[in-house]
């Protein structure tokens, strides 16, 4: 499989902390990727330098084959990443609908032809019927769909999921699992996630990364990851990883 | 066309609508001189408060110096015809321009350099009030002892030169405020209105979701802007005379954000009604208090204070969602 994102050796200090340290790691096209690690291991840090928010101190991020760690955030989004939000940050006076609009917007120039696409997402993601309402009326697992919904309407070729699951009940978070399985199985989108739920990542993950002190302690298949002594030692702890 | 304007709306919003439009359209005929000055008020705050409205109901981003474009624009197209001779609709060829320009040099300060929030309002008092001073000291047009037109005479009315009965100056006035209420119903339902609202529920959000913030925040100000300085080229022509302490004043460009606050910010009819709330109400009070032999100075900024008080404690959203729901009026569902 070819390389969609690669990032090679980029680092990010915050005044004394270093977040993230000479990571690298490419990113197969048309693979689900997870980022595990424990609080402050630098996992949002490395999606927001990913996003544009901002630019790495050292290390280059290349996306399809384009240098992209100097852009800003709208523009790495015309380039094709998508990305949700950790806490999450839906439109919250506009409809569900309006919400997801202004995503389809983004590779459409009619309101009615990015009205249609929005429908169309809405209801692969079960929030069809929700459309009328109010952003802010959702409650968690439906704005976090909200999210994902919004960003899918760009048409990104790689999404970025910040902790999507994090905060639903198992079967929620089953239900997002099969939800992101079925959109990379049928369009080939590439997913890179940063996750704390086991349960969701070993279901997902086709190959992860384990960040730590801003540094990858492990690289690789999800059956040998979770093994890795390292790992355990740092981030699973005794917990039972099902 | 027309089938494409009145898209959406309910056929009970069309009959309230035109009904309403035929009144407007008929008042002059009955209206006495003063209740017709009145009206000129409400409708040139009913149209400046829609341009503000596109700034901070629509973008998000807080102006409190849109005296500003007023006064650019009345003292570009007054003294051109001072000067030269220039009329008004010509001197509006400019007058836009120049205003556009001044919004979009504070527009490039605040949104490349990150001034947001607060401080992007301080930064547009401050340029309002820059003006102030510099028109005080130009010489050009009269520096504070202020620029005359020469008065109008009622006989005849020149719709060229602007010069002629306050009943032209209503139409011309009623005529903008449907008309920025036309374009601001289709600014929102363009891909550029989604964008804008989009900046002003969450920035960064809408970043990530590929719009070019500083961008559209620059449109959004030069239109405000361009559409402002079309009621400074009435109002001169209106008044016949321009002092800077009055035109840029601050107490100006809160009178222009009022109405929108009171009717409903970011909604398509609320600086409308606002306009006629406060305007109306306000000269109704100072007639009553005239009639009484009440000379109250001040009265009518204490008016607005209250008014403003109430609807931020009773109605924060604005007049007009409420009033729009008790009337049956919200838009149908999709």
């Amino acid at each position: 499989m070819s390389t969609l994102l690669k990032v090679d050796g980029i680092s990010k200090r915050f005044r004394g902390l270093l977040a993230v340290d000479k990571l690298t790691f490419d990113v197969p096209k048309g693979g689900i990727f997870a980022v595990i690690g424990p609080n402050g291991a630098g996992k949002t840090t490395l999606f927001n330098m990913i996003a544009g928010v901002f630019a790495p101190d050292t290390g280059s991020i290349t996306f399809d084959g384009e240098r992209i760690e100097n852009l800003p955030p709208d523009q790495i989004c015309r380039r094709g990443i998508g990305r949700t939000f950790q806490i999450v940050r839906p439109f919250p006076a506009l409809s569900v609908e309006d919400n997801v609009i202004v995503g389809a917007l983004m590779r459409r120039h009619h309101v009615s032809g990015a009205r249609a696409h929005a429908h169309e997402v809405l209801r692969r993601l079960d929030l069809y019927d929700k459309r009328a309402q109010r952003a802010s009326s959702l409650t968690l697992p439906d704005r976090k769909r909200l999210e994902v919904a919004r960003s899918l309407a760009t048409g990104p070729k790689l999404l970025l999921l910040d902790e999507v699951m994090a905060g639903l009940r198992p079967t929620e978070t089953d239900r997002i699992v099969s939800i992101l399985k079925e959109i990379n199985r049928e369009s080939g989108l590439t997913i890179l996630l940063i996750e704390h739920v086991m349960r969701a990542v070993m279901a997902l993950a086709g190959r992860i990364l384990v960040l730590h002190h801003g540094a990858a302690i492990a690289q690789g298949a999800p059956e040998d990851v979770v093994r890795d002594p390292a790992v355990i030692h740092s981030y699973l702890g005794a917990e039972d990883i099902g | 066309m027309i089938a494409r304007l009145i898209e959406g709306v309910s056929r009970r919003a069309l009959v309230v609508m035109a009904a309403l439009l035929v009144l407007l359209l008929a008042a002059p005929l009955f209206a006495s001189d003063y209740l017709l000055t009145v009206l000129i008020l409400i409708l040139y705050f009913a149209y400046i408060g829609q341009a503000w409205n596109i700034m901070m109901g629509f973008a998000g981003q807080l102006s409190l110096g849109h005296a500003l474009y007023v006064g650019l624009g009345a003292y570009t197209a007054a003294a051109l015809y001072v000067h030269f001779g220039i009329g008004p609709w010509l001197g509006l060829l400019v007058a836009i321009p120049v205003a556009a320009l001044a919004g979009a040099f504070i527009g490039f300060l605040a949104f490349r350099f990150k001034v947001g929030g607060v401080y992007f309002a301080i930064l547009t008092i401050a340029v309002a009030e820059f003006a102030r001073v510099g028109f005080d000291h130009l010489a050009w047009t009269n520096g504070s002892s202020g620029l005359f037109l020469p008065v109008a005479q009622y006989a005849h009315n020149d719709l060229w030169l602007l010069r002629g009965h306050p009943a032209m100056f209503y139409y011309i006035l009623l005529a903008a405020t449907v008309l920025a209420f036309i374009f601001c119903r289709a600014l929102l339902q363009s891909r550029i209105g989604y964008f804008w609202l989009a900046i002003r529920e969450d920035e960064e959000a809408a970043r990530s979701v590929g719009i070019d913030a500083f961008r559209y925040k620059m449109i959004a100000v030069v239109i405000s802007a361009g559409m402002t300085s079309f009621a400074g080229v009435i109002y001169a022509f209106y008044y016949n005379n321009l002092f800077p302490e009055q035109v840029f004043h601050i107490s100006r460009s809160i009178e222009i954000i009022l109405g929108p606050i009171v009717g409903g910010i970011g909604t398509l009819f609320g600086p409308i009604l606002g306009a006629f709330v406060l305007t109306g109400l306000a000269e109704i009070l100072t007639g009553a208090l005239n009639t009484l032999g009440v000379d109250l100075p001040g009265a009518k900024q204490v008016f607005y204070g209250i008014c403003l008080l109430l609807v931020i404690m009773a109605l924060p959203d604005g007049i007009w969602p409420w009033l729009k729901r008790r009337l049956g009026l919200a838009e149908r569902e999709p």
